[in-house]
C-alpha cells in the first residue's frame, strides 16, 4: 500500500468556479452578498424589506435557494426585481455551480448588486464560496445567543451581524449584549446592526450599511479600472 | 451531507492520477472554526459509499485546532475558548493562520491484485 500526501482543498471545484463568478462580477462592477442563517431567522424578511425600500431603477436581482418549493422567490417577486429560486432538490447549502448556472439566462451588464440568500444551515453554507464580495450571517433572537461559539466559522467570516426580531426581546430570554459579545469574540470587530422586519426598527441602519457597502464598492472599482489604464 | 460528497468527488478526481490504483484510505484535514462534526461527517460518507465501487474507503479525520499569529511579536498559538490574545506579549492584533481547514491531507492507493499478490509470497 502507498500513502500519497495531498494538499488539496476538498472544495477546490467549487473555489475554481467561484472564482470565476468574482473575477465576472468584478468585470460587470457587481456587487455579490450571501446571506447566511438558520432556517426562519428571517433572511427571505430582510430581502423583502430591502427591495420594498429599494428605488424601482435600481439595477438589483436574487437569487433564492431552497431544499424544496418557489416559496421565497413568489414572495420576493412582487418588489419587481428579477428574482430566481434555486431549487436544491436536498443539498443544504447553495454552491458556486449552482450560482453560474442560474446566472445563465441573465445579463451581468445590467446589474449593480446581486443579493444570494443561501439555504437555511449555519454549516456548510460557510464552507462553500460563491464568489460573493461578503457574506452576511443574520441571527434571530429566538435562536440561542451562544451560536456565535456553536457556529464559529460563518461568524468568523461574515462581515456583518444581522440580528433580527428584536421587537420580540421583551419575551424571550436573549441577551442581545452576550449575543454581540460571542460574535466579537469569535470576529473581533465584526459590525452588527439590530432590527426588526416586522415593525422596521433598526432597518435604516441595515440599509445604511448597505447603500454604504455598494459605494465603496463602486469606488474600489473605479481606481482598479484606472490603475489598469496607467 | 455536502460536504462528504465534496471529499468523494475529490477522491475520484484525484484517483485519476494514478491509474490501476483503487483508494483504501482518504484523510481529511479539518478545522474546528468549520463547525464540521467528524461523526456527522463520517455518518454521511458511510451512507454515500454504501453498494458502490468504493465502499471498502476508510475516512479518516484529522482535527486541526485554530492557530494565530501575533502581528506584534509573532508569537504562534493555538487559540482556546476564542481567547485570540497573545500569551507572549498581550495584545490583540493577531491573525488567524489556521482551523478552517477543509482539505483532503492523504490517499492510501493500493494496485488492483496487490492484495492477493502479496498473500501469494507468503505461502
Amino acid at each position: 500500500m502507498e500513502r500519497v500526501p495531498l494538499e488539496r482543498k476538498v472544495l477546490s471545484e467549487n473555489d475554481r468556479i467561484a472564482a470565476e463568478l468574482r473575477a465576472r462580477f468584478r468585470e460587470h462592477g457587481i456587487l455579490c452578498l450571501n446571506l447566511i442563517s438558520s432556517p426562519g431567522s428571517g433572511k427571505t424578511s430582510l430581502l423583502e424589506r430591502t427591495l420594498e425600500s429599494l428605488p424601482r431603477q435600481d439595477r438589483v436581482a436574487v437569487l433564492t435557494g431552497d431544499i424544496q418549493t418557489e416559496n421565497d422567490a413568489n414572495r420576493l417577486k412582487r418588489f419587481n426585481f428579477p428574482v430566481k429560486q434555486i431549487t436544491t432538490g436536498g443539498t443544504c447549502h447553495l454552491d458556486a455551480r449552482m450560482i453560474e448556472r442560474h446566472l445563465a439566462d441573465w445579463r451581468l451588464e445590467d446589474l449593480d448588486l446581486l443579493l444570494i440568500e443561501n439555504v437555511g444551515n449555519l454549516v456548510c453554507p460557510a464552507s462553500y464560496d460563491l464568489g460573493e464580495a461578503a457574506k452576511i450571517v443574520v441571527l434571530s433572537v429566538t435562536e440561542g445567543e451562544d451560536k456565535p461559539l456553536k457556529y464559529p466559522s460563518i461568524f468568523f467570516k461574515s462581515d456583518l451581524l444581522v440580528l433580527n426580531k428584536i421587537d420580540l426581546l421583551p419575551y424571550v430570554p436573549f441577551d442581545i449584549n452576550a449575543a454581540a459579545e460571542n460574535a466579537r469574540k469569535v470576529h473581533p470587530g465584526m459590525e452588527i446592526v439590530k432590527v426588526s422586519c416586522l415593525t422596521g426598527n433598526g432597518l435604516d441602519e441595515w440599509m445604511n450599511w448597505l447603500e454604504q457597502r455598494r459605494r465603496a464598492h463602486k469606488s474600489l472599482l473605479r481606481e482598479t479600472l484606472s490603475g489598469c489604464s496607467t | 451531507m455536502g460536504i462528504a460528497n465534496s471529499v468523494l468527488e475529490a477522491v475520484r478526481t484525484e484517483m485519476r492520477r494514478y491509474p490501476g490504483t483503487y483508494p483504501c484510505k482518504v484523510g481529511v484535514r479539518l478545522g474546528e472554526l468549520t463547525a464540521i462534526d467528524q461523526e456527522a461527517l463520517r455518518f454521511c460518507f458511510e451512507a454515500i459509499i454504501r453498494e458502490t465501487d468504493l465502499e471498502s474507503l476508510e475516512l479518516g479525520i484529522e482535527v486541526c485546532p485554530r492557530r494565530h499569529r501575533c502581528q506584534v511579536c509573532g508569537h504562534e498559538f493555538i487559540v482556546r475558548d476564542y481567547d485570540s490574545c497573545c500569551p507572549q506579549c498581550a495584545s490583540l492584533e493577531t491573525k488567524c493562520i489556521s482551523g478552517d481547514e477543509l482539505e483532503l491531507a492523504y490517499l492510501e492507493v493500493e494496485e488492483y491484485g496487490a492484495s492477493t499478490a502479496g498473500a501469494k509470497s507468503t505461502q
